[in-house]
This record gives structure tokens, sequence and C-alpha cells, in this order.
């Protein structure tokens, strides 16, 4: 249960070692905070993130999750549950960025890479909603991205399966309306992170630092939908309308 | 049975939880909680206490039916019985022009009976009268298991003093019996006096006088900073005898009619009316209003008792981010912790709207009453007040280190550790409730966040 001030008890980042979702679960650290759980791949990463989390007060542990592997969502988050109780904070931050204009090339890279941001996301959003639903309170947050606001070909793939779930989790959210859940989307702009490495920076270039202040401030306003950097929410409502010939020839990166 | 999934909060309007609400008559009890799944049930009084502790998220919130019509006065003992469901101001109107009045009250007439025994409520007559519990002869409580137990002071102790004070997690309170208090006059003879600061307002309120009155209660303004940081308007009064009405009032001695002037309307803008500039004008204002020295001045119950009620749903001033209260106790004793932790929320500038210090008296048997004594400072602070969790997990910790503690029935931003050292008495409650509630089939918010049926 979140306190007054939305400062939640127990957290789970889905994609325990997210560069984002950890820098969320730090800003989200208080006093109150009894548990952070790291749901990861890679375990032995999710273990160096935990002890960085790691406090007296705080419990962090790492579980076993694989997004691709929809078939256990429901019982990894159902483990969690019972291992820490309720679900206050729900990160949702996995996702593959694909080797851009190559992976819209390659049918098994394309597929493998939709069923993970997408379908894993959604199968992984349904298992935590009707957990949150079930407890009447507690709240999703999706890690989307701008690239889903209006697709560009240097991450189609990417762009669309972000679309796809940004659109899934913004109707999930008027879903839960009334059950005490909620669903907040985060859309960041380019993120210079890990996953972004070597890559040329986009305009409004984040961090994930920031990213998780932006995220922080929407959980506790009660925010459906925030953007990291803000300015980008002006920025992708006047190029959702800019000219297809025009859109195409425009360097985003 | 009708139930509707309800989003509900307490009276601060912070954190919601979102749960199965349903109306029953108490004869409807034992077959509603048959059907209780692993999410609990709890009954739901008026919503006024501050935080969580009337919601149960995902589980089912009974408002039990009932009212202040089938109350039985005793005019010889002096003494009620009434629904557990019946509000303050139900009873109120009833026993009052009968020459009786409630023997502890709240800030607010808005409470039911069942809300100010699991709350273990205090009022302006602490350091007199005790708390709520003291006042209770008996009670029914529905327990868990479908059965309905009589208990008082003397039958079954262990489990009426867990009640009292045990914020509904025991059982749902069906009716009780009440000790009352026999009243000449519906009004109150009130002294008033403006104090300039924090110390002299501790040695005004030590010096003895507070025991030769029944009511004494401080409000402290918290803006004011520097020489004048604790300036305060300390009242003290008792129930007017006949002879201390004027004139045209004894022709009506006992006549009670409060009323509610206006409501605030759900449209307060982001981030609320109350912010440092405009508390600290009311303030200004309040302050000066006030006399230097009064004695005597007569007022109605509702003006000394339950100001705030006169204005409905005033926690809305505070907008969307809500309201947060914080009441701490610290012993005799621990003045200077107390001067400490006026001075840390005044600096901190977390604008507090209403400060209110007041003097305890002994506390009772209950393991998890609130009261004890010593000196009892309540804080009404703006949710979004930025550096607000901050502070009031740092005066947590200052609180504890004086030996102190902080109240359930106004929490909604602290820990199950400093609960278990605020109460020592915790595991004592907690056995209590494993006896009566194995199954654990009463739960709330509170008791989650605060782990208060284990670890």
């Amino acid at each position: 249960m979140d306190n007054a001030f939305g400062e939640p008890q127990n957290i789970v980042v889905l994609g325990g070692t997210s560069e984002i979702g950890l820098a969320i679960a730090h800003h989200l650290v208080s006093p109150v905070t009894r548990s952070i759980v790291l749901a990861c791949r890679d375990l032995a990463k999710g273990e160096q993130a935990a002890a960085a989390l790691r406090s007296d007060t705080v419990e962090v542990s790492v579980v076993s999750f694989d997004a691709a592997d929809t078939a256990s969502h429901e019982r990894v988050i159902g483990d969690i549950v019972e291992a820490h109780g309720d679900l206050d904070v729900v990160v949702l931050a996995f996702g593959q960025l694909g080797n851009g204009e190559a992976t819209g090339a390659d049918v098994a890279e394309a597929a493998a890479l939709a069923h993970v941001n997408f379908t894993g996301a959604i199968s992984a959003s349904v298992a935590v909603a009707n957990r949150l639903r079930k407890q009447g309170h507690g709240t999703l947050v999706v890690l989307s991205s701008v690239a889903g606001e209006r697709v560009r070909k240097a991450n189609f793939v990417y762009g669309a399966t972000k679309a796809g779930l940004d659109g899934f989790a913004q109707g999930l959210g008027d879903s839960l309306e009334g059950t005490g859940a909620r669903v907040l989307v985060v859309r960041p702009g380019f993120v210079h992170s890990a996953m972004t490495k070597g890559m040329k920076a986009a305009p409004f270039a984040t961090t994930p630092d920031k990213v998780a202040d932006v995220t922080v401030q929407g959980l506790r306003r009660g925010n459906r939908t925030v953007w990291a950097p803000g300015i980008l929410r002006f920025v992708f409502s006047a190029l959702r309308h800019v000219p297809g010939p025009i859109w195409r020839k425009l360097p985003l990166g | 049975m009708a139930v509707t999934r309800t989003s509900l909060t307490g009276w601060g309007r912070t954190n919601p939880s979102a749960a199965e609400l349903v109306e029953l008559f108490r004869s409807e009890l034992p077959a509603a909680l048959k059907e209780v799944d692993d999410r609990g049930a709890l009954v739901r009084g008026l919503g006024r206490s501050y935080g969580d502790a009337a919601q149960n998220g995902g589980g089912l919130v009974i408002r039990l039916m009932g009212s202040a019509t089938d109350a039985l006065l005793d005019r010889e003992a002096g003494t009620v019985t009434v629904s557990a469901g019946a509000s303050l101001d139900e009873l109120l109107r009833y026993i009052v022009p009968r020459g009786f009045f409630v023997p502890v009250t709240p800030g607010t007439r808005f409470v039911t009976i069942g809300g100010a025994i699991a709350s273990d409520i205090h009022g302006k007559n602490h350091h007199f009268d005790g708390s709520f519990g003291k006042h209770v002869l008996r009670m029914s409580l529905q327990l868990a298991d479908g059965s309905v137990a009589e208990i008082g002071p003397d039958r079954d102790p262990e489990l009426f003093w867990a009640t009292i004070g045990g914020m509904g997690l025991t059982g749902i309170v069906l009716d009780a019996t009440i000790r009352l208090l026999r009243v000449e006059t519906s009004r109150m003879a009130v002294d008033t006096h403006r104090l300039p600061d924090l110390d002299t307002l501790m040695d005004t309120m030590a010096d003895g006088d507070d025991d030769a009155h029944r009511y004494s209660v401080a409000w402290i303004d918290l803006a004011a900073k520097g020489s004048q940081l604790g300036r305060s308007v300390l009242t003290r009064g008792d129930h007017a005898r006949f002879e201390q009405l004027p004139a045209k009032h004894q022709s009506d001695p006992l006549s009670y009619g409060p009323e509610q002037l206006v409501s605030v309307p759900p449209i307060i803008p982001r981030p609320g009316l109350l912010n440092h500039v405009t508390v600290a004008a009311f303030n200004e204002l309040w302050f000066r209003k006030a006399p230097k020295r009064k004695i005597g001045g007569i007022e109605s119950i509702s003006s000394f008792f339950h100001p705030l009620d006169m204005v409905g749903q005033w926690a809305r001033f505070y907008g969307k981010p809500g309201l947060v209260q914080y009441q701490l106790v610290v012993p005799f004793g621990q003045e200077d912790a107390m001067r400490r932790i006026v001075e840390r929320v005044s600096a901190s500038g977390a604008a507090s709207f209403l400060a209110v210090l007041k003097r305890f008296g002994a506390g009772n048997e209950a393991p998890l009453s609130f009261p004890q004594p010593g000196w009892t400072l309540a804080l009404d602070m703006p949710g979004g007040a930025p550096g607000l969790g901050k502070l009031l997990h740092g005066l947590d910790d200052m609180v504890l280190e004086a030996g102190g503690r902080n109240y359930f029935a106004k929490d909604a931003h602290t820990v199950p550790e400093t609960i278990r050292r605020g109460y020592p008495r915790l595991a004592e409650w907690q056995a209590v409730r494993r006896r009566v509630d194995p199954h654990e089939v009463w739960q709330s918010d509170l008791g989650r966040r605060l782990h208060l049926a284990g670890d």
C-alpha cells in the first residue's frame, strides 16, 4: 500500500536490469520501502543491480523472468505476491531495440522482437493488472516510447511494438477505472543508456535518471501519461501532423 | 447482497483503494462474513480518520446500518445504549436537550460510536476524563466466526480492551453502552488567553490551572517564526451552569441545533488553496482576533468543540494532493523534544493550517490506545507540500527518541517499525486478535501497511 505521499512499500521491476527501470526503483526508495523485486533473465546482472539497491530496511530479491515465456508470467507474478504481499508499483521496463532497419528485413528477428516487446509486455501487464484489480490498489508503470508516437523508418519494428504497447496500456488504464488500480504510461525520448550506446542521440535526448524523476512525479500526481522530457509532448503533437514526404526526410536519427 | 466497488479514502483524501462497499443491518452480518475472501472485511463509519484506517483494498467494506433513533437513554444511571453505526451528531441531538453530553468528543461530531471506540478517540477533556474507551460500560461485538460476543471491562476484558483502539480489527462493534455526562445547559463557559510563545504556553498549561477546567486546548501558529515561534491561543472551558447563562438563554438552557453553514465544492484547483502565504495570513488573523485574556465567555457546543463542522467537506480546501494529519504524543519531561519538533515543523515551511497542543492525562488499559500522559501535538498539512514525507519520517524519529508515538487514526505515512517501538504492547493485542480472528477476516489498508496483525 502506498502511503499518503505515494511512497510505495513494494516495488517490482519487470526487466530488472533495465537502466530506466532501475533508475525508477532508486528514485522510489523511501523510508517506507520494504521490498524491491528485480525480475529479469540475466540473474547475475540482476544481482549486481540488487546490491546497489539493498539497505538495512529494503529487501531486494532477484527472480527469474523471461518476457518471451508468456506461459510463465502469471506464475512469476503470483510468486512475487506470495512472497512480498500487495504490489504497490510494478514497472514494466523490459524491451529490445533491435538492430534498426536490419531487424525490419529479418523475419525471425522481427518476429522475436515483436514477441518480447509487444506480446510479452501485454501478457505480463495482464498478469499484473489482474492482481492489482484484486487488491484494489497499485500502479503499473509501462515504459512506452516516443518512437511509438509516429513510427520512424530507422527503427520501425521497435517503434511499432511501442505504438501497440502504448495503445494497449492506455486502454488497460481505462479498463481499470474504478477498480483502484492505475496505469501510468511513460514516453521517453532518446535515452542515453547501454541500449543506445554508440547511437547518435536524437534531439531532446535524456537520461535514465531524468526519466525516473518524471515517472516518480507522475506517480505522485496520479497522472496517466508522462513524457520525458516534458517538451516532447508538444514536439510530437507537431510531428504527428508533418506530411509524409517531409517526415521521411527529417534527420531524426 | 448489493455490492458496489467504490474508491475510498480517509478524510485526508490521500491514498485511495477500491473495495466492495456494502450497507448491512446487523442481522445480515453473519451471512455476509461467510462469503469473505482472502482480502477480508472491515467496517467503516463516517470515514473521518485521516489516513487509510477505514479502507480495505480489494476486500469487503461494511457500512453498518443504525442510528441514534433506537438509542436507549437511562436517565437515572446517566447512560445510553446506542447502535455503533450512530454518529455523535445524532446522539448529541438526542441527549443534549435531555441534559446529557457525550463523555468525549473529538473535533468533529461526524464520527460513529463504533469509530469512537475503534480509535479510542480523545478530546479537549483528556486530562480530565481520559479517552472514549474509559466510558464504555459494555458492548456487543460481531466476531469473525459469525457469533456475537458480549464484552466489557469485567467481561472478557482482554477482548474488550483490544477492541478499544483496535482500529476495527477485532470485530464489528454492534452497540455499546456509554456513560454520559450530565449538563445543566448546552453552552460552554470559556476562558481564552493569547500567549506570545511556546514556552509561555507550556508553562501556563502546566501550572495546574488546566486541571481546574474540564476542557483545555491550545492552537499554535506554526507559520510564525523567530521570537514569535509557538505564539498561541489557549482556550479552557467547562459546561456552563444555568446561572452563568445570559437571561435570554435561560428560558431554553438546553437548546441544541448545530447547523452547517456552507460546504466546499469538489472543484478546488490543484494544488489546493492552502499554501504558506494563505495559511500565514489566516493564522495572523486568528491570532489577532483572539482576545488577550477573556474569562467566562459563553459559547455554543458546536463553536467550542466542532468549529470545522460548520464548513462541510473542508478537507477539499487542500485540493487534489489532499491533507495529511500528524498527531504525536511525547511524555511529560520531554518538553525540549516538543520544542525541537515545533521548531522543525516551523522551519520546514510545510504550512500547518491547524496546529493543536494539548496536555494528556492518564492512559487506559487498551494496548493500542494512543493517549499517554504527556503533550500531544496535532498538525494539518497539505499533502502536496514538498519534502513533507521527509519531514514526517524525521518527526517519527524525534517522537520515538522522546518515548512517544503517533496516532493510528491520523496516520497515513509511517512504517511498521515505528509502530512497534511506539506501541510496545502490540504483541499483546496481536495475541487477542489471533484468538478471536485466527483466519484474519478483519483487514484494513492501515493494518496491511503497518503489519498490525503480525510481522
